[in-house]
């Protein structure tokens, strides 16, 4: 501990009303339970969350910032791929 | 003693356990190895101060001539707090305030857990509300114990040597004296011979997987259920009382 960070972990929380686990930030942990305990004490001490993922940060594969042009760029002019010439009937929540 | 003083006597005990470790732990507050430590902590001492101020505010209704859970934690002298000699221990290095924490808090679960079956309502949704607290306290402070006994040659020696330490104040948690006898009897409070043996079990076990030998039979320590404390008391009191005693009646 003294000459070595504890690795870092990022937490995702399913909130009370959440369909689904959402990105809240990173703990360090040791281990990967003392990971979600730290994730506990951090994260839900307002009462957010009802379940609790960790995943090592360095587990984590992420996209290239570079490559965003070639990534995303194409989608930004096919209008009809979004479901906005549809009407949505009423009472539909989760959408 | 009536049935009604004891019970307003167990709660008191029961609050100044809890206030005592809370200040405890709060004199450790800024100073965590880790950030995340560093909350986990501040979280564990403010349940302890929760609890002791749900003890407190029930006892001052018992009593019911105006004292609440301010006069019972600020104007009492030393004599009157009748904590365990095992909370009062100074916090020391990270294995002290571990070890002090499972032995502590193991006791304190089981007696938690057999209060929810008292015959006092008010008491047992108190203990009801606190054991939750108290799960999660043993979870943090097993895992440590586990994770510095199993740990490196000098997290071993360290935590070993805490145990060893503290050892000799857990006797009289585990001895029932009259009141805890009074208060079985009379509102079928917890049997301490049978918690004594969970106890035992229990720290065995995680001593155990802690690869930390369990202490031999010694002398223990007693007088904390009674008022006489360690030197190291005073000091903690001192320092909790000291804005009520300086300005007596001040809030915000």
């Amino acid at each position: 501990m003294a000459d070595k960070n504890w690795p870092l972990y990022e937490v995702f929380i399913r909130s009370r009303s959440g369909l689904s686990h959402k990105h809240a930030g990173s703990v360090h942990a040791a281990d990967d339970q003392m990971a979600i305990d730290h994730a506990r004490d951090v994260y839900t001490r307002r009462n957010e969350g009802v379940s609790i993922w960790v995943v090592k940060s360095s587990e984590i594969i992420a996209s290239d910032p570079a490559e965003s042009s070639a990534l995303f760029e194409p989608a930004a002019d096919k209008i009809y791929r979004h479901p906005t010439f549809y009407e949505i009937p009423d009472g539909v929540e989760n959408l | 003693m009536n049935k009604e003083e004891a019970l307003i006597s167990y709660v008191l005990r029961l609050g100044d356990n809890a206030l005592v470790l809370g200040q405890r732990l709060i004199e450790i507050v800024a100073n965590g190895p880790e950030l995340e430590e560093e909350l986990a902590n501040a979280n564990i001492a403010l349940d302890y101060l929760g609890q002791a101020r749900m003890f407190y505010s029930y006892a001052g209704e018992l009593e019911g001539n105006g004292r609440g859970e301010d006069d019972f934690a600020f104007l009492r002298d030393e004599h009157e707090f009748k904590n365990f000699l095992l909370v009062e221990q100074p916090n020391g290095n990270f294995a002290d305030t571990i070890a002090r924490q499972v032995l502590f808090d193991v006791f304190y679960r089981l007696q938690l857990e057999a209060l929810i079956l008292c015959s006092d309502e008010r008491l047992a949704e108190i203990a009801a509300k606190s054991v939750k607290e108290i799960r999660y306290h043993l979870r943090h402070s097993k895992q440590w114990l586990i994770r510095l006994g199993d740990g490196t040659e000098e997290s071993y020696q360290r935590i070993t040597k805490s145990v060893q330490e503290f050892w000799r104040y857990t006797g009289e948690m585990l001895s029932g004296d009259e009141l805890d006898i009074a208060v079985k009897k009379e509102w079928n409070g917890p049997d301490l011979k049978l918690l004594k043996d969970e106890w035992q079990k229990e720290v065995a076990l995680v001593l155990n997987e802690a690869t930390i030998s369990l202490p031999e039979e010694q002398w223990m320590a007693d007088g904390g259920k009674q008022g006489h404390h360690t030197e190291h008391f005073g000091y903690v009191i001192a320092e909790m009382q000291h804005m009520q005693r300086a300005y007596p009646g001040a809030s915000w």
